[in-house]
């Protein structure tokens, strides 16, 4: 009797411990797949006006690198500035782009219509698109990109926006490949889009 | 010799006449103990309805002194603001009560920094182009200013 005893103790121990550790490695395979998850298909899916004219689809982009950045058109310096730039920077890797899309989200979407993203872009590389969310789609599309944004009143009844000023840099695969921040040299910029170009 | 002389102060006053005249004169305005450097626009995108304008300015007097308003023509309006980054975010906001000019010391209004927000553009300002407008401050009062007009992709005016 005491033997048959001690063996059920043995076994529900033996019960526990598989169950600890299948538990254990569900856990790990959650978390690791958790991360994976963060950088792949970093952002997408949307589906959202675009300033060419429908709707931009980002399946679509998959298969091409591309890159994300948000912004407004009342915004005096680090959208034009980032826009110039990359403009500059699309110009001098000619060919080796001509594929690409940069992809520009309007945070400011109470002003911003297609219409005026569209003019606005005109000054711009045509490599860049813009998308125009509606104000229930924006916190969405913010959110996947993990894009900050807020609305700033100023003393005229009018308001500026402060925004994450990070480009995203996606690969061909829809992983987050690397970003450009707004103080990026420009030698910088050129090498993490030949990076992200040549799959390097 | 006489020949030699003549020539060399030709010479001599060709280089200087282009010095004086050519559009690389220093960019200054002196106002009381206040010196205001260079005024200039960023070319803003066309059709923006936004551009920003930026100077330094010399506080060299005893007591401090504010930076009240901005008027350029061609902006129905115009207000300081900040930016700054905090991290990745880009954050500005306007500088309420005037521009602070402390005695002695100099503030600059550059990309990444204070600069002048101006709104409501009647016409795009184009590169090259001098915009006239002025400053008013508390103590010094008013001057009208000349603003100059740069590549969108410059963070800074021509050296001059």
């Amino acid at each position: 009797m005491a033997s048959a005893k001690t063996l059920r103790v043995a076994l529900w121990g033996m019960v526990a411990l598989v169950a600890a550790i299948i538990g254990l490695i569900a856990l790990n395979g959650s978390r690791q797949s958790g991360d994976t998850l963060a950088l792949a298909n970093f952002g997408a899916p949307f589906k959202l006006a675009s300033s060419q004219g429908g709707e931009l689809d980002s399946a679509t982009l998959k298969g091409k690198p591309y890159g994300v950045f948000f912004g407004f058109t009342h915004c005096p310096e680090v959208c034009p500035t980032t826009l110039f730039e990359m403009s500059a920077t699309l110009k001098e890797l000619g060919d080796q782009a001509k594929d690409f899309r940069l992809i520009f989200i309007t945070v400011d979407p109470e002003r911003d219509t297609v219409a005026n993203v569209k003019d606005y872009l005109a000054n711009f590389d045509p490599r860049i698109e813009g998308v125009v969310p509606t104000m229930e789609q924006l916190p969405e599309v913010a959110r996947a990109y993990h894009v900050y944004y807020k609305k700033q009143p100023t003393s005229d009844g009018s308001y500026t926006m402060d925004h994450t000023a990070t480009l995203f840099l996606i690969d061909a695969n829809g992983n987050l490949k690397s970003t450009l921040s707004f103080d990026e040299t420009r030698d910088t910029r050129v090498e993490k889009m030949k990076k992200l170009l040549t799959g390097g | 010799m006489k020949i030699t002389h003549q020539l060399a102060l030709a010479c001599a006053l060709s280089v200087a006449a282009l010095c004086v005249t050519g559009p690389s004169i220093a960019h200054e305005i002196k106002l009381g103990n206040l010196v205001i450097h260079h005024p200039w626009i960023k070319q803003p995108p066309g059709g923006a309805e936004v551009a920003s304008a930026y100077t330094t300015i010399d506080n060299n007097g005893k007591e401090d002194d504010t930076l009240l308003s901005i008027a350029v023509d061609g902006a129905s309006m115009t207000m300081i603001h900040e930016m700054k980054m905090e991290g990745d975010v880009m954050k500005m906001h306007e500088v309420q009560g005037g521009l602070t000019i402390p005695a002695g010391k100099t503030v600059e209004l550059q990309p990444k920094s204070y600069h002048v927000m101006l709104m409501g553009l009647k016409a795009p300002f184009m590169e090259g182009e001098e915009v006239k407008g002025s400053f008013t401050f508390a103590k010094a009062g008013k001057v009208d200013v000349d603003f100059e007009v740069v590549a969108a992709s410059a963070n800074a005016p021509m050296k001059h």
